[in-house]
């Protein structure tokens, strides 16, 4: 048991390996309930299934979360993304609905650009507050959390736009290369998010505001600069989630669209191993947490669980995830079991962080 | 004080962390009523030693007994409730909460389950008082020096009623007064039959309080000696394994020859500079190639006027230049884009980056200073990362190892090469060799020279005043958040004459060059 544990230590001590394990589990246990859970088939040269379902769907999430993970690696958090997406959504289809024609792509290229336009503006209403005026991001990205809802309520004078436009529809129902484009439009992102950070040194940069900030002060960093960029990186995300949101119904409601996704993606980040005192980041792991709650999500909904329930069976999966992976936890594991069983054991890992 | 039985004793530690061996089959052994000295270069295992005997690491193998018994702490709380009293080397308290908040945190006292907030304060003004320290308790810890949060800690730990008292580098940046305050109080604790381990990187520290020495050399015990049948030489070649002539390279370094640079225009002006409530303004002028020293008593304002010529803190009197005509300095980016590196006395506060490796850390003011839409290319940093990591010694050697699995003094070194890669005209060195041991320092303070022989312009600062004599061809004497004298480093000024200017006051007369 010790030689083998030794032998995946590389492995188990990635930081992906527990996120990644989880949803294995999450997958497996799908299709003993119900076999054909992970069956995939060819339709009209398109694939579908379950797993493509749980894919598109966490598609939106995603892209959420990769912002929220570097606002919460500079040590931040931003509330407002969900009423960002509301907003961008709403901006989009009432432009869209005013136009003569609604499948004009032109139409759609507009109505985009505007959406998105007012994102980043409204992301850089955060940055401000943030990282200018000094307010606590939670406080800051609250307000608009807030009032966002009601902007978009605004846009939409209260009332809910339908529209009728088969381009926008096909952000979130397209496909594109046998897949559905939301999945792809995720992968880019990703990849986008990726390549920009650790291409650059930004990265680096976030992590080492989020790590200590007043040491990255000293050595020159220009922190405000970067917590102001994160911040309209993360509306960004928000507004291209919004858009899938709104297309998948092809309706804009300032109420319900988004509503929520501020915390998904927050458990999402903290799944994928990114602490939220801030620091390092994994954007690997956030994908990761975000297909985790989908799934968790499509469980719930496969196995008939009254949504009721359904809250607290999520909370319960998402705790014991969290646990796994805190090195406190696993280390008090450890020495149970040592002392359950007397005998040479595998090396203990620090159970408390003081440092050197 | 052999004769009787050993309060705690160590059998076959050992401790590996991923990678590091930190610790094979030590024994360690402490009794009441001595003082014990924990000796070793940076990276021997000491602190390693000591946070496995509190509980903060498991070990792999080994037996700890208290009193005789068996015992394995689960972490600090049930150490301290067993008796065990620890300051951990870097100082461990919250700067956001009140002195006697820190004093007495985990054990407040209370009647019904209050908190008794008058009691609280007057028994941390006493115990304070007992290490001759006056503060406002009710302030927050953060508004004082490292130092006197070094001493809080120090006296929260004495309050505690201990049989064991472990202090982990305790003197690091205290000043001589403070030094002398706590080994009478560590006499007299000793003298009610406490055991005390104490670790060090000051010989004559050592030499003056303890009474026995336990080596440790790379994780390995080298052995268990009392301290008068233990010379000064041998237990530094026992500390770092060769017969090596570490004290006499010391020694060598002769008083730096005054450069004259009475027509040359300054590098640094700093006119008139001050801030209310840190530091009252003044005037110095840094050559190129120039070491100035700063001495000082604890909460003088030394680190205040390193601070002030660094942007660190904003002036609200006077301004310091570059190369006069250039903007004044407001801020550290304006301050590194002129050329100017700032290593601060707080590794673990104002310094290191813990989550980041020792790479990341490293290159962290070149790559701030270049944006980061330019990346330093990977092969550039490895081949800097590795010209400072031989240069400066750091073990373990891996550069992509996360900074906090350092030991102390090697997370000295990695903010040293911080700055030395930004290769700035003026070096403010706030405490560099804190926590460093024998064999490092002097390579620390060769390279003081060195750089500045090339050129650099040096601020020395060091609770050491032998240090700052050694180094500087300039000495500035604080006191009371005021420069009182600029004094060259020529023939005739040694301690003694620092020391005076410091006490006196008579020597007023303003130095400026
Ligand atoms: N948490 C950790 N993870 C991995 N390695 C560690 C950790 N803590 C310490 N080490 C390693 O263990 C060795 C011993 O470190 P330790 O801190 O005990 O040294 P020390 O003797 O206290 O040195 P110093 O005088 O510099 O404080 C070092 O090589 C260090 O890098
Ligand atoms: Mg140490």
């Amino acid at each position: 048991m010790t030689a083998v544990a030794a032998r995946l230590r590389p492995l188990t001590g990635h930081r992906l390996f527990w996120p990644a394990l989880v949803l294995v589990v999450m997958l497996a246990a799908n299709t003993v309930y119900r076999p054909g859970f992970l069956a995939v088939e060819v339709k009209n040269g398109h694939l579908y299934g379950t797993p493509i379902d749980i894919l598109r769907l966490s598609a939106p999430l995603i892209l959420v979360a990769l912002g929220m993970t570097l606002v919460i690696a500079t040590g931040g958090i931003d509330l407002s993304v969900g009423s960002l997406c509301a907003i961008s959504g709403a901006i989009a289809c009432l432009h869209i609905s005013g136009a003569a024609d609604q499948n004009s792509p032109a139409t759609v290229a507009t109505a985009l650009a505007l959406a998105f336009g007012a994102a980043l503006v409204l992301g850089a209403w955060n940055g401000v507050l943030v990282a200018v005026m000094g307010f606590e991001p939670i406080i800051a990205t609250l307000i608009l959390m807030v009032a966002g809802r009601g902007i978009a309520q605004l846009v939409t004078e209260g009332q809910i736009i339908t529209i009728n436009s088969g381009p926008y529809r096909a952000i979130g129902l397209g496909h594109f290369l046998t897949l559905p484009l939301a999945i792809l439009i995720a992968l880019a992102a990703a990849l986008l998010v990726a390549a920009f950070t650790r291409r650059t040194a930004l990265g680096l940069i976030v992590e080492s505001v989020g790590g200590n900030a007043e040491a990255s002060r000293l050595a020159g960093i220009r922190s405000r600069r970067i917590v102001f960029l994160v911040y309209v990186i993360s509306a960004a995300c928000a507004a291209l989630a919004g858009f899938m949101v709104t297309a998948n119904v092809s309706s804009a409601d300032g109420n319900a669209a988004g509503l929520w996704i501020e915390l998904d993606a927050i458990l999402a980040v903290v799944i994928g191993g990114t602490s939220l005192a801030g620091g390092r980041f994994s954007l690997g792991g956030t994908v990761l947490g975000a297909l985790i709650i989908q799934t968790l999500t499509t469980t719930v909904y496969a196995m008939n669980i009254s949504p009721q329930t359904s809250l607290l069976f999520k909370a319960v999966v998402v705790i014991a995830v969290c646990l796994v992976q805190a090195p406190a936890f696993r280390a008090r594991l450890r020495r149970r079991r040592r002392g359950t069983e007397p005998g040479p054991a595998a090396p203990q890992r620090e159970k408390e962080q003081v440092p050197a | 004080m052999t004769g009787n039985r050993p309060v705690l004793t160590m059998t076959g530690i050992s401790k590996t962390f991923p990678g590091v061996r930190a610790l094979h089959d030590v024994d360690f052994r402490l009794f009441p009523g001595e003082v014990h000295a924990l000796m070793g270069e940076n990276g021997a295992g000491k602190s390693t030693l000591i946070k496995v005997l509190t509980g903060v690491y498991g070990t792999d193998a080994g037996v700890i007994t208290l009193d005789g018994e068996q015992v394995s702490f689960s972490g600090p709380m049930q150490a301290a409730a067993a008796g065990v009293s620890t300051v951990y080397q870097e100082v461990n308290l919250c700067t956001n909460l009140s002195v006697a908040e820190n004093v007495f945190i985990g054990r407040e006292p209370r009647r019904l389950g209050a908190v008794r907030w008058g009691e609280m304060r007057r028994r941390a003004r006493d115990l304070l008082a007992r290490l001759d320290l006056d503060l406002d308790v009710s302030a927050p810890l953060g508004t004082y020096s490292l130092a006197v949060q070094q001493m809080v800690a120090i006296a929260r730990a004495i309050d505690v009623q201990a049989r064991v008292l472990i202090l982990d580098e305790p003197t690091s940046s205290l000043d001589a007064g403070e030094v002398a305050q706590l080994f009478r109080i560590m006499r007299q604790l000793r003298d009610e039959g406490i055991a005390i381990l104490f670790v060090t990187h000051f010989l004559d520290q050592v030499y003056g309080i303890a009474d026995r020495i336990t080596v440790l050399r790379n994780g390995t015990l080298v052995g268990e000696y009392r301290t008068e049948e233990l010379p000064q030489f041998s237990l530094v070649e026992k500390m770092i394994g060769q017969e090596l002539d570490v004290l006499e390279r010391l020694d060598e370094q002769q008083k730096r020859a005054t450069v004259d640079t009475a027509d040359e225009a300054p590098l640094v002006d700093a006119d008139g500079l001050g801030r209310r409530g840190a530091v009252a303004p003044f005037s110095l002028r840094i050559h190129a190639g120039e070491v100035v020293g700063l001495a000082g008593l604890l909460g003088s304002g030394r680190t205040e006027v390193a601070r002030l010529i660094f942007g660190a803190d904003r002036a609200d009197h006077g301004q310091v230049r570059l190369d006069a005509g250039r903007a004044p300095v407001r801020n550290p980016i304006q301050a590194i884009g002129q050329g100017v590196g700032f290593c601060s006395e707080n590794r673990r506060a104002e310094g290191i980056v813990p989550e980041l490796t020792v790479r990341e850390n490293m290159i962290l003011a070149m790559q701030a200073a270049r944006g980061w839409l330019r990346p330093i290319p990977r092969r550039r940093q490895d081949e800097l990362v590795r010209r400072y990591v031989e240069a400066l010694s750091i073990r373990p050697a891996n550069p992509e190892l996360p900074v906090r699995n350092l030991s102390g003094g090697n997370q000295q070194k990695v903010l040293l090469a911080r700055w030395l890669i930004t290769e700035p005209r003026l070096l403010i060195l706030d405490e560099p060799t804190r926590g460093i041991d024998v064999g490092a320092k002097a390579e620390i303070q060769k390279l003081v020279v060195q750089l500045s022989d090339g050129g650099m312009a040096v601020l020395f600062i060091s609770a050491e005043l032998e240090e700052v004599l050694r180094l500087s061809h300039r000495v500035a004497v604080m006191r009371d958040r005021e420069m009182v004298a600029q004094l060259d480093n020529d023939d005739t000024l040694d301690a003694d004459r620092v020391m005076r200017t410091i006490a006196s006051g008579t020597t007023r007369k303003e130095v400026t060059r």
